[in-house]
This record gives C-alpha cells, sequence and structure tokens, in this order.
C-alpha cells in the first residue's frame, strides 16, 4: 500500500460517529457538533439510522465547515468506531489519510486496520471501567470521555464544551460535575498518551452569526404555532412524529391562556391516518386552523379525504416528512419522492398545492403561510419537508415573524354580511371570478347561509346536481382557482451564474445546500449554470419562462422517476428532450459530489469536439 | 335527489315551542328515499325531539358518512349545516368539527355499513374519546343503495331478499359502545316513534359521547320472512326496559307515576330524565349489568330497547384537553400567536 500522507485540514471535515442504537451516545454526539458550533464554525450533522428502538446500528455525521456548505458532503475523515457489528464497513469508508478512532481495550489484529489512515486508540473501556462501577454510568460516560478525546485531538477549546454542559445540566450540578469529570478524563487521557492535535483541527472563527440550530419538523410545528393552527390530529410515523411532539411541546409553553391555564389548543392522536385527516377536515369545515403531519403511507391513506378536500373545497394543512418509498420503504431514509402522489393525490381531476421548504427557515415560514392558503384556497396545501430537514439540526437564519401580520381568513361569509341587502349567498359562486367562492361557518345565521357539505356533484348553490353542465361549470371554476394560487404561493428564486450561460437548473428542497455548494465545483470546473430554486407548485410562470431562457436545464431531485420534471412536463407542456432528469435516491441525503459529478459529467460530454465519420 | 319544493306555507295554527318555532322550522328537503322507510321516520323523530328542546336549528351540525342513512341530514334542520362526508368516516369529521367550536349542538348520523364496517374503527375511537355527541345509527341490517347486500350487523342465519342466509356473526354495536366507555346508550326502533323521541332528546342533552342504535328496516330490501331486521319481527321481539320523559330545567315534576315505577336521571347540564321502568330489575346506571342483561337476552332472540346506560357524571374530550371556555374557532391571531419576542427568546435558545 503506497505511503498516504495524513489529511490535514482546519475547520473543513467530517466526522463519523459509529454507534449502537440506543447506547446514549445521541447527545454526546449532538454536544460535539454543538461545541464546534460555539467556536464559530458552522457544522451540518445528519443522523443515520435504523428502523428500530435497540441494538441496531446508528451512526452520527458531523460536517465542519468553515465555508457553510450545509448538505451533505458524503465520504468520511475521521471516524469514531465504537459499534464492532459496523467495523469492516466503517473502516473501509474512511478516506485516505483519514483517522480512526477506536477503543484500544481489547487488542485487535492487524489486519482489522488499514495501512493508508492513522489509528488512534484510546482505551475508553478500562478507562471507564476503573473510574465507574454502576453498568448505566459506565455506558453513558464512556460517551462523554471519547467526547473529551476528541477534544484534546481536534484541538477544541474545552471551556466551550464546559460551558454547553452547564447549560445542559443547568440546576442539576450532580450530573453536571460528573459530566464535565468524565469529559476531563478523556481529555487528559489523549492529552498525555497521544499526539495531539492531529491534522484536523477546530480553530475558532466568526462564521455562525445569529444563525439557529434546529430541526426542520420543530421549526414546522413552530410554523403551527405562528400560523393559528388550533387542531392537531396525527398518527405516529417516522419520520413526521416528532412535527406533532414538538407541536405539542411548543404549544405547552405558548399557547395556554395566563388566567385560566386552559389550552387555546387541541392535539389528538388519532387511530390511523384517515381519522387524523377527518378530524382536520372537519375542524378546517367549522371554521379553525387544522393540520395533520404524516409520510408516505399516511399520504396514501389520506387520499380519499383529500379528493373530498378538493372537491367539497375545505381547508386542510398536511405535512408530509418524506421518507423513501414504495410501500414500507426505507423508513428512516431521505427521498423527495411524493411529489406526484401529493400534486395529484385522489381519485378523479385532482390538482393539490405544494410547499417546498429547503431548510428550517422556509419550513416555519412556509407553515404558518400554509393555513393563510388553505384557508384562502379552501383546499389541501401540503408542506413538502422531508427526513434530512425533518430529523435533523440545521444551522439556519434566525426565525421571523411580524408583530403586525393578522391571518388570512379567506372569504368566509359573517351574519352581518348575509344580512345585506341584495347580497347573494350561494357556496360555490365565484362572484369575483378568482375562482374561490365564499363559504360560511356552521352555526353563523339562523336562517340564511347554511349549506349541505359533500362529496358529491352539486351546483352553485350547493344543491346535488348530476347534470353534465353544472358539474363541468364547477370543474372548471376549479381550475381557474387552481390558476389563482398561482400567484399566491411562494415563488421560484432564481440566481445567474456569473457568466452567460446556455444551461440552467431547477432543484427544490433539501436539495438546496448541495446545490449551492455544487455550483461552486462546476464553476471551479468551467460550467456555469443559472438555478431556479422552486419553492412551490402550481408552477409560478417563471418556470416556464427559465426554461425556455436556456437551451436545457437539469432538474434535480432525490427520487428515481424525475416527478419534479415529470410535473414541470405535464403542467406547462415542456418538451421532455430540455429537462435532463439528474437524479439521486439511495435514501443518502444527495450530496455535492454527486450533483457536481453527474452535471459535470454531462457538461463535458458536450465540450467534446465530435469525431468526423470515416466512412468504413 | 330533492327535485319537489317543498311548500313553504305554514299553518297559522301549528303549534310554537319556547322559541315560537314550529315543527316545519325543523324540517329539511323532501327525503328521496323508499316510502317507508325506517329512515324516514327517525328523521321525523329527531325533527321531534328538536322542536320539543327548542333548539335553535342553525346551532346544529348534522354530519354523515355515506350510505341511504347518511343521506337523511339533508332532510331535516333544513338551517342547520350539514357534512355528508366519507364513507365510514362521520366520527373523525364530527371530532374535528367538535373541537373546533364546542358551542354547537353535533348530531352525527350514520348507517350500520358506515358504522360497523367501513368506518368501525372510527365508531369505536369517537365513542372511547368522549366526543360530545349524539350518534345515531339507522341500523337496517342491509346496504340498500348498492341493493341488498348484507352489512355486519346482520344476525347469523337471517336470510336475504335474494334468499342467501347469512353465516358471519353479527357486530351489537351497542355492546361495543359500552364496553368502550359510552357515557348514554340507547336501542330503540324506528317505528316506536314514542320511545325514540325522548331518547334523541335526552341524548341531546348528554355531555358526552351519546349512542343510540336505531333499528330501521329497509322496505325494498330487509323487510322480508327471514330476516331479523324486519317490522314484524322487531315489532315481536322488541324487549324495552324502559320509557323514558325527558323534563328540561329543573322544574317540579307534574306528570303523575305510579309510586316506584320511575328513576329520575340527573344530567349533568341540570336537565332530568324521568325514567319509566317496565323491567323493574333494571339498572341503567350499571354498565357490566346492561352488558350482561344485552347479552343474555340476545341469546334469547329478543332486542333489549330503551336507554340502557348512562353515566351522570360523564365529561368529554374537551374537559379531557382542558380546552378554553371560548369555541377555538373563534381564536384569532392576537390570542394565537406568541408574536417576535417570544420568538427573540426561541431563536436565543438555539444558539
Amino acid at each position: 500500500m503506497s505511503v498516504q500522507s495524513p489529511i490535514s485540514s482546519v475547520n473543513d471535515f467530517v466526522v463519523r460517529f459509529a454507534n449502537v442504537n440506543g447506547s446514549g451516545s445521541a447527545s454526546a454526539n449532538e454536544m460535539f457538533a454543538r461545541s464546534i458550533l460555539r467556536h464559530g464554525v458552522p457544522v451540518s450533522p445528519r443522523n443515520v439510522f435504523p428502523s428500530n428502538i435497540q441494538g441496531l446500528p446508528t451512526w452520527y455525521e458531523v460536517r465542519v465547515t468553515e465555508d457553510g456548505h450545509l448538505g451533505a458532503r458524503g465520504g468520511v475523515d475521521m471516524m469514531v468506531a465504537m459499534n464492532p457489528q459496523t467495523w469492516d464497513k466503517d473502516i473501509a469508508a474512511i478516506e485516505p489519510g483519514g483517522y480512526l478512532f477506536y477503543d484500544s481495550t481489547k487488542p485487535m489484529p492487524a489486519s482489522k486496520f488499514r495501512a493508508d489512515i492513522t489509528v488512534i486508540g484510546v482505551p475508553l473501556t478500562a478507562i471507564t471501567n476503573s473510574t465507574y462501577t454502576d453498568p448505566r454510568q459506565r455506558q453513558l460516560f464512556k460517551n462523554i470521555i471519547y467526547l473529551g478525546a476528541m477534544c484534546a485531538l481536534l484541538d477544541m477549546d474545552p471551556k466551550l464544551v464546559e460551558q454547553l454542559i452547564g447549560e445542559q445540566y443547568k440546576g442539576k450540578e450532580k450530573l453536571l460535575s460528573s459530566n464535565i469529570h468524565a469529559l476531563h478524563l478523556g481529555r487528559d487521557w489523549a492529552l498525555q498518551n497521544l499526539k495531539c492535535p492531529i491534522g484536523l483541527r477546530v480553530k475558532k472563527a466568526d462564521k455562525v452569526g445569529d444563525r439557529i440550530f434546529i430541526e426542520g419538523n420543530s421549526a414546522a410545528a413552530l410554523g403551527a404555532v405562528y400560523g393559528g393552527a388550533t387542531v392537531c390530529a396525527w398518527y405516529p410515523i417516522t419520520p413526521s412524529s416528532s412535527v406533532a411532539d414538538a407541536f405539542t411541546s411548543h404549544c405547552k409553553k405558548l399557547r395556554h391562556d395566563p388566567v385560566t391555564g386552559k389550552a387555546k389548543y387541541a392535539i389528538v392522536q388519532g387511530e390511523d391516518e384517515l381519522a387524523s385527516i377527518g378530524i382536520v377536515i372537519g375542524a378546517s369545515w367549522n371554521g379553525a386552523r387544522a393540520f395533520t403531519a404524516t409520510s408516505g403511507p399516511g399520504i396514501s391513506l389520506m387520499t380519499e379525504f383529500i379528493g373530498l378536500s378538493y372537491f367539497a373545497e375545505i381547508p386542510a394543512v398536511i405535512m408530509n416528512v418524506q421518507r423513501a418509498g414504495p410501500s414500507t420503504g426505507m423508513p428512516t431514509r431521505t427521498q423527495q419522492c411524493d411529489v406526484i402522489a401529493c400534486a395529484y393525490a385522489s381519485h378523479g381531476d385532482t390538482k393539490h398545492v405544494l410547499l417546498f421548504p429547503e431548510d428550517p427557515a422556509e419550513a416555519f415560514e412556509f407553515a404558518a403561510q400554509a393555513f393563510d392558503l388553505a384557508e384562502r384556497l379552501q383546499t389541501t396545501i401540503f408542506l413538502m419537508l422531508d427526513l434530512d430537514i425533518g430529523m435533523n439540526h440545521r444551522l439556519s437564519r434566525p426565525l421571523k415573524w411580524d408583530d403586525a401580520r393578522q391571518y388570512d381568513r379567506g372569504k368566509v361569509m359573517t351574519a352581518e354580511m348575509l344580512d345585506e341587502p341584495g347580497r347573494d349567498f350561494g357556496r360555490y359562486l365565484d362572484v369575483d371570478g378568482d375562482g374561490i367562492p365564499y363559504r360560511t361557518y356552521p352555526g353563523t345565521h339562523p336562517t340564511k347561509g347554511s349549506f349541505f357539505t359533500r362529496g358529491t356533484s352539486r351546483n352553485r348553490y350547493a344543491i346535488y346536481s348530476e347534470e353534465g353542465p353544472v358539474y363541468a361549470d364547477n370543474m372548471q371554476r376549479l381550475v381557474r382557482k387552481f390558476e389563482t394560487a398561482q400567484d399566491m404561493v411562494p415563488r421560484p428564486l432564481q440566481a445567474n451564474a456569473a457568466k452567460p450561460t446556455k444551461y440552467g437548473v431547477i432543484y427544490f428542497g433539501s436539495t438546496a445546500p448541495a446545490m449551492d455548494e455544487a455550483i461552486g465545483i462546476l464553476e471551479s470546473r468551467g460550467h456555469q449554470l443559472d438555478r431556479l430554486r422552486i419553492r412551490a407548485f402550481p408552477f409560478h410562470s417563471s418556470v416556464a419562462s427559465f426554461i425556455a431562457d436556456h437551451d436545457f436545464v437539469y432538474v434535480v431531485e432525490q427520487n428515481r422517476d424525475a416527478q419534479l420534471r415529470s410535473l414541470i412536463v405535464n403542467e406547462n407542456g415542456i418538451d421532455p428532450v430540455r429537462l435532463i432528469p439528474i437524479l439521486h435516491y439511495d435514501g443518502t441525503p444527495i450530496t455535492a459530489r454527486f450533483i457536481a459529478g453527474a452535471i459535470g459529467d454531462h457538461q463535458d460530454q458536450l465540450k467534446v469536439t465530435p469525431l468526423r465519420k470515416v466512412k468504413s | 335527489m330533492t327535485y319537489i319544493a317543498k311548500p313553504k306555507f305554514q299553518h297559522p295554527g301549528l303549534p310554537k315551542n319556547d322559541l315560537g318555532f314550529t315543527h316545519r322550522d325543523y324540517e329539511g328537503k323532501v327525503s328521496t328515499l323508499c316510502a317507508g322507510c325506517g329512515h324516514d321516520s327517525i328523521t321525523a323523530s329527531i325533527i321531534e325531539a328538536c322542536f320539543e328542546l327548542s333548539i335553535e336549528p342553525h346551532r346544529v351540525a348534522k354530519i354523515s358518512g355515506i350510505g341511504c342513512s347518511s343521506k337523511t341530514p339533508d332532510y331535516f334542520l333544513g338551517n342547520s349545516h350539514g357534512f355528508n362526508s366519507v364513507h365510514g368516516r362521520m366520527p373523525s369529521v364530527l371530532t374535528g368539527a367538535n373541537l373546533a367550536n364546542r358551542d354547537l349542538i353535533y348530531l352525527g348520523v350514520s348507517g350500520d355499513g358506515d358504522s360497523a364496517s367501513i368506518g368501525f374503527g372510527q365508531f369505536a375511537h369517537s365513542i372511547r374519546r368522549g366526543v360530545n355527541m349524539t350518534y345515531i345509527v339507522e341500523n337496517n341490517g342491509v346496504y340498500g343503495l348498492t341493493k341488498g347486500q348484507f352489512s355486519a350487523t346482520a344476525d347469523r342465519g337471517s336470510k336475504s331478499k335474494k334468499g342467501l342466509i347469512n353465516s358471519d356473526s353479527p357486530i351489537d354495536l351497542v355492546a361495543i359502545a359500552l364496553q368502550l366507555g359510552a357515557s348514554f346508550v340507547a336501542r330503540s326502533f324506528s317505528g316506536d316513534k314514542t320511545q325514540l323521541v325522548p331518547l334523541i332528546a335526552a341524548a341531546i342533552q348528554h355531555k358526552g359521547a351519546a349512542f343510540i342504535d336505531v333499528i330501521s328496516p329497509c322496505v325494498a330490501f330487509n323487510n322480508h320472512a327471514g330476516s331479523t331486521k324486519s317490522f314484524d319481527y322487531v315489532r315481536e321481539h322488541n324487549d324495552a326496559v324502559n320509557r323514558l320523559d325527558v323534563i328540561s330545567g329543573r322544574d317540579p315534576i307534574t306528570v303523575d307515576y305510579a309510586p316506584g315505577t320511575v328513576q329520575l336521571v340527573e344530567q349533568h347540564d341540570g336537565t332530568r330524565i324521568a325514567l319509566r321502568k317496565i323491567d323493574a330489575d333494571y339498572d341503567p346506571h350499571d354498565r357490566v349489568g346492561a352488558m350482561s342483561f344485552l347479552q343474555k337476552h340476545a341469546a334469547k332472540g329478543q332486542i333489549v330497547t330503551g336507554l340502557l346506560y348512562v353515566d351522570p357524571e360523564s365529561d368529554d374530550l374537551h374537559s379531557h384537553l382542558d380546552t378554553v371556555e371560548v369555541p377555538l374557532n373563534t381564536l384569532d391571531a392576537g390570542d394565537l400567536c406568541p408574536g417576535t419576542a417570544a420568538l427573540e427568546k426561541i431563536n436565543a435558545s438555539l444558539r
């Protein structure tokens, strides 16, 4: 094996912790990520975990990135190999010149290592066992001891880690001091016995600013609190359950009447996804802002109600934290694979509004906006999250709110309005051409404004009708309404290349950080690309004009079938040849390396001078 | 199809209730069900109960699933909002509606296909949660709109119109409602309006999940010899445990009852139900006793009707969730949005 010099890098590397699920490593690993943030250095952590509670392998990856690249990078510079089950795979994953950190209590045969990496052995079990007798403590403090050793190896400031521990165990002095003791136990051992620091180092910087560190699911749940959701009905499903958990904890802090202590919200764990969406539909019909959070299998179950929401025109907000499908698929892996399923959910001719946030800050904003849109448009609004945004802490701009902002409750006719002379109330009557009719809440007026809501066809006054022209008139109005939606939803954001170019790229959602980074890599390879980040469906007219302005456009997405591309082709009548799919769908988050590789290779082919045909 | 316009004319001499409404004010569109359908009698009983209780019609929300029974909310309380939702999903829609506005009266109308088959789960869970509602199943043991298939409440051994014998065990929704903790459980017969009207009135006044199973013969597909849901069969096998009168308010009872034959049940809102006992030993406060009574009589082929169980100390989902007294749908941004100051604190805690 060739001599490989160890990787040397300050504030730009990837550390991966390989652990056993349920071993209590998560909090130590998260503390590692947070303490680097305290150095003013951005990090992007990702959980890689199985659909299991205890015993199976789990990984936690921390990308240290002073440049602020928050997408997954790919590759591992330092492996903290704490799981014998995955040892061989973990060792193989280390980049040449990388580092291996392992528990050296038991001697390992040389064949278990690699010659092109730096092996760092710390007898974690021996240190732990000589200090602690309680098995539970041994398990937990072992994690803190390796955190201490990492601190020394990466030249991290122990005071910043101590500060974090102090914040975490505030008021629990015993836990606080024992954790700090364990931290120093590991750090001191490393300083005395190992060459510290190694080639990978954390150096204080000022690149974090006022950004916050939050999971997308929590941010979306907070958006629902700020957006005025009062009813949440849900059924547990990975990776969306933490939306409801977060909504519950946010509401406990923010939504109780200060005088009576009573709840200004109602959360119901449904018996299934059908009940969850039914509760949302019933609450919204009755004038409350309601939402559910689910994932792909839940969407499949909800589709009948989604059709009712579309046809009977009842607001609903569905947060879909996407995971790899089809069927049970890979429940703990990320994908953007429900684009078509949500855009056209339910039988018959239906179309639904989709919002695609790129990160927690947008998840917060779009979640709040979803309730305005649902009530204005009187239909289902999907907030399309995914596991990568939803279940990982992401460095994100701070959440913002305007105190002057009022909720847009849409076209709701009040008792006073119904009593106005000459006022004509027809539940499905389009009075001003935007395709959106007025509705009334149940119980509004003793004699006016009541109607019978149904999923069957009816005329403009909500009277049952199967007359062809009456049905078609209603379906056409729904098309008009969807056109109205186009100008209400978040617009695409365009960023042009430094130099004029004939090529563009379209992307959305959690692909954004990897895409932004890939653009830089591609530029350095001489490829210029204008980019358009789509943030909602129906597509704004700028999507079609962006495509028209370029010879061809790459569409980057995280599914097998190029679902967004199909939707663009179908909805905008684009020649499919002009949209080149760049697809990543193995369940891991898309990386800049992948995007730059796929687009770069395609671009390189274009630059090859064609060989002249030779007559044979 | 409601193609016949109902005349708006009202006879000036029609009796009026406390609010000055007549029966006509509680009616809806003309029924499109078959002539003689038991469901139309239930509709009439609902109208009668709402009239007698002097309910403001627009303060009722009528919610149903899909099927013959679920069409009926269009035929009563024309000034109420109605929601003919999704097959088997009335309970979840009603639960959501109730969460949004606790001040309205919720009337859930369902059928045996809707509640015992496709929506069996939703039926069970809405009862478990104690949603404040009146849940009426118009039970005919048959799928009428699709021309006569057995439903899950059809008795084993009963014969379909086409001559098929049902070999599956029946689901007794009353027994299940009792087991699931419904705080008001009754069974009645669409042909017995004097029993049904006060049951509906008492259920409406009950706070919590009130369930009424109403045997309602299908004249088109399940009213023949060999059916256990026909008019003749139910009349012959009806075993009423009690009759009841609803006495609104706290007025002294003026109805003259023979001593020892009446049991007074005071409900949460102060209204009282006077139960005229038919079966002297029957105690409607004993859930376990009711379940056992029901099973014993079912084994003998008897259909037990009446108010089978009532919990006078019942509560509902809103009290379990400890929600504010005002309807959630009346809260605006000022009530619901924590504002920028709170958000700044949250941001700070995430650094």
